[in-house]
């Protein structure tokens, strides 16, 4: 019992997450400022961040709902709190599996998406219901390329279970290079999830400000800044352990140490996007998902099919 | 206006704006279906506080207009002054001022993709222009002595010479800038997130340019052909030769390949000065108090043709001032710009016009928020009105008004 | 030819270059020979002509004489525009504008510098 609470809290729950988010936002800003040239921010920028927030008032606009308002916070807090415990870590096991725990990893990452909606719908500001607006129409572009991506590699191993499919994929490690475009469909579609250029139209800051978290402030702000944080790390995590599925078989200590490598990697792929493009505008963005994006990963669904088909013959 | 529209303020506080200025939308869904512009929010009274001070101070408080085309306007006020006071300026001088107000477009240019990159939401693009738009900082400081109002005008002359080891160090900064300026041209030209984002937008045509009276790069890329240095020389224009780069893309994108391309003819421009650069004096001496006169000056400042009128009454003071900046001119285009267009474009098409609004803010129209009237007053209107307002609250000028004869009453 | 991530080449290379921000209050970059800074004053060499006074667009600076030909400048910091305008017109060049532009202080007051020929001296050997 204690142990499960242990996991849950401490390692590698909770603080371990936040601390990892804390350091991947750390690693994401530090690559991007030098990647454009820049010297960029001191390793205890993000906890400073954090640690300021928290103690900054915490202004709920009159209009706003107030319940709604600061429950989405929490909501995509815990969210991806929970949707951490069934990806595989340095392990092929996770904290928790059950046979489809896939589609319970992406609901729950879908959630952070649904409370920006909800926090910025229900402040009732221009900017927050506008960028609450674009968040959601966002969500149904980016959505299915994403499920279609890591489907493709779940049809594959023939499981719809996180954990099962390191198994499969440890022992047919050559199959993981037909996912390689999955790959990248994936991380286009985490681009959009974490709101990160060229997909940050949700928040775009020289349009609507912050988008919808332009009402949040003090210690709400701050939960949903480490959500998103959290979220960035849970989903390398997930792309890590669909894509990337090696290295389960080391031990604790390589094992863990080739994860962070592995997490930080995608952080860096993310880095180096959202440098070398511009922002796209809604329109776009809709477009190039449904119109390229979507329909490539319906091909690879199909490209794995008939592999798998030509391999259990 | 239907039930499913909603009016969003854009300023006077917006990460958008550099400067405060309002800009009230009325959106459909993510469309913008009309905009109102409102100025105002920066008016800081210079045209009246040159009336009260020497032509000499007046040089410093016009630099100040805007920041980074301070030596446009300065050289626009003192072109002005020098008109009325009928000096001969040395042509050493002249070059100099060139040199100068060539290097500030190259600044000012670099400045504007950086803030353009930004405005889409390219900030590596913005980090670079701005790290590269250091060397021509640099310079302008070597130079002038000072990276923003360079104050290197005097009536009558500049007040800082070029020595022969400038000259070389200048030479080595363009052809860096250049290098560096090619890339962008290859950047703008064929990065697909830019171009998406760019052409297309903020469309203004050859008539509506014209009709809406738009100046500068505006003006250029709708394929309208004109620029003071050409149609109306100043200072060294007349010795140096280069293009006057127009358009036909009538948009955003279009502005930036002008601009882009202006760079390179600054280039040029600079070279052909430091390689012609006259001997002589820098300055002649200039009488304190100007004859009277009036005089109206025209400059081609890096974002569009700056105009200003000094009447001078023979004393050391002018009578009247007036500064029409360029974005007061293109300002009107932007609403005919953002007609029917995505919020998203509203960033990039406002700033795409490279707008400096504290240069703008000259006037203010007062409206009476309850009756929603404007009014405008005249000189003899107002003084009246100051009296009857003093009466009230006990004080009588009328006595002092028959003593002094002020104009109008 | 037309691509998305046309920069990305440059901005890799970036990751291998020095950045481009210089870290300013550790390490301090020289200002060009030309800048203008705060004046400095010659008490020995000002006749009291006043041309500083009458062409200083802020009235930052006043000239009061403290004695025979003896002559203080009460320079305003706050209000100084560092144009150099009066370096230009002083015709015995008392003052000069110096390289100096840390001038932050605490108070308004002490932004008010009072140079004659004891205090200007002292500083000089504090500086």
């Amino acid at each position: 019992m204690i142990n499960v609470f242990f996991n849950i809290l401490i390692f590698p729950g909770l603080i371990f997450l936040s601390i990892f988010g804390l350091g991947a936002e750390y690693f994401d800003r530090k690559l991007c400022a030098k990647l454009q040239n820049r010297v960029g921010p001191p390793w205890f920028q993000p906890l400073a961040d954090f640690i300021k927030l928290l103690a900054k008032e915490n202004v709920i606009p009159n209009q706003a709902d107030p319940t709604v308002f600061t429950l989405m916070p929490v909501l995509a807090f815990t969210a991806t709190l929970t949707a951490f415990f069934y990806i595989p870590l340095w392990q092929t096991k996770a904290l928790s599996s059950f046979n489809g725990d896939l589609i319970v990893v992406l609901y729950l990452l879908t959630i952070p998406t649904l409370t920006f909606f909800l926090g910025g719908w229900y402040a009732r500001s221009v900017f927050s219901m506008i960028g609450a607006a674009r968040s959601i129409i966002q969500l149904f572009a980016y959505e299915i390329p994403l499920f279609l991506a890591i489907l493709a590699p779940a049809m594959m191993a023939g499981t719809l279970s996180l954990s099962e499919m390191t198994v499969f994929y440890g022992s047919h490690p050559w199959l993981v290079l037909l996912n390689l475009v999955d790959f990248v469909i994936a991380l286009v579609a985490l681009l959009g999830k974490l709101e990160k250029t060229p997909f940050d139209i949700p928040e775009a800051e020289t349009e609507i400000v912050a988008g919808c978290l332009t009402e949040y402030s003090g210690r709400l702000l701050a939960f949903f800044r480490i959500a998103i944080d959290m979220e960035m790390v849970v989903g390398s995590s997930l792309l890590a352990a669909v894509f990337l599925p090696f290295g389960f078989n080391f031990g604790f200590a390589i094992g863990f140490i080739l994860y962070l490598v592995k997490v930080l990697f995608v952080v860096a792929l993310l880095s180096l996007a959202r440098t070398i493009v511009a922002r796209l505008r809604i329109d776009q963005m809709i477009n190039f998902c449904w119109k390229i994006v979507a329909p490539a990963a319906f091909l690879m669904l199909v490209v794995d099919l008939v592999v798998k088909g030509l391999i259990s013959r | 206006m239907d039930r499913y529209d909603f009016k969003i303020p854009i300023g006077p506080q917006h990460p958008a704006l550099k400067e405060p200025e309002s800009f009230l939308l009325t959106m459909h869904g993510e469309k913008i279906s009309s905009m109102t512009v409102r100025l105002g929010y920066n008016h800081r009274g210079i045209e009246k506080a040159c009336e009260l001070q020497t032509y000499i101070q007046d040089m410093y408080l016009i630099e100040r207009v805007c920041g980074i085309c301070s030596h446009s306007h300065a050289t626009c006020f003192i072109q002005a002054v020098e008109e009325i006071a009928g000096l001969q300026v040395p042509k050493r001088a002249l070059y100099i001022r060139t040199l100068v107000a060539e290097l500030e477009r190259v600044h000012s240019h670099l400045l504007w993709l950086g803030v353009a990159g930004h405005e889409i939401g390219f900030d590596t693009l913005l980090m670079y222009s701005w790290r590269d738009r250091e060397v021509v900082m640099d310079i302008l400081a070597m130079l002038t002595g000072n990276r923003v109002n360079y104050s290197v005008n005097t009536i009558g002359g500049v007040r800082r010479d070029i020595t022969a080891e400038h000259i070389p160090q200048i030479l080595k900064a363009i052809d860096t800038l250049e290098e560096r300026t090619k890339y962008y041209i290859q950047i703008a030209t064929e990065e697909t997130t830019i171009i998406k984002r760019l052409s297309g937008v903020g469309m203004l045509s050859y008539d509506d340019g014209v009709h809406l009276g738009a100046v500068g790069p505006t003006a250029r890329a709708s394929g309208i052909d004109r620029d003071v240095r050409r149609d109306d020389p100043y200072a060294s224009y007349e010795d140096v030769k280069f293009a006057v780069i127009t358009d036909k893309h009538c948009d955003v994108y279009g502005r930036a390949v002008v601009r882009v391309l202006e760079l390179m003819e600054s280039y040029k421009i600079i070279r052909q000065i430091l390689a012609n650069l006259p001997d002589g004096p820098i300055a002649v001496k200039a009488p304190r108090k100007i004859p009277a006169g009036e005089a109206l000056s025209r400059y081609e400042a890096p974002r569009g043709e700056d105009v200003h009128y000094v009447k001078a009454n023979g004393t050391d003071k002018p009578e009247r001032v007036k500064v029409r900046a360029p974005t007061l001119a293109n300002v009107q285009v932007v609403a005919h710009m953002l007609k029917d267009r995505y919020l998203a474009d509203m960033p990039i098409v406002i700033a795409a016009i490279d707008p400096c609004f504290s240069c703008t803010d000259r006037l203010i129209s007062v409206t009476d928020a309850g009756k929603g009237t404007k009014n405008t007053m005249t000189w003899p209107q107002l003084h009246s009105y100051s009296i009857e307002w003093h009466r009230k609250s006990g004080i009588d000028f009328s006595e002092l008004n028959k003593k002094f004869k002020v104009p109008g009453n | 030819m037309i691509r998305p991530g046309r920069m990305i080449k440059q901005v890799l290379q970036s990751l291998f270059k020095k950045p481009a921000t210089s870290l300013y209050p550790f390490v301090k970059t020289a200002m060009p020979d030309k800048f203008r800074g705060r004046l400095k004053y010659y008490p020995e060499r000002c006749i009291g002509c006043m041309l500083c006074m009458k062409d200083c667009p802020s009235d930052a600076i006043v000239i009061k004489k403290i004695g025979d030909k003896k002559y203080q400048a009460e320079i305003n910091l706050a209000r100084c525009i560092y144009c150099a305008q009066c370096v230009d017109s002083c015709p015995k060049d008392a003052l000069e504008a110096t390289k100096e532009f840390e001038l932050a202080k605490f108070s308004r007051e002490n932004l008010k510098v009072v140079c004659n020929e004891e205090t200007c001296r002292s500083s000089e050997t504090k500086t």
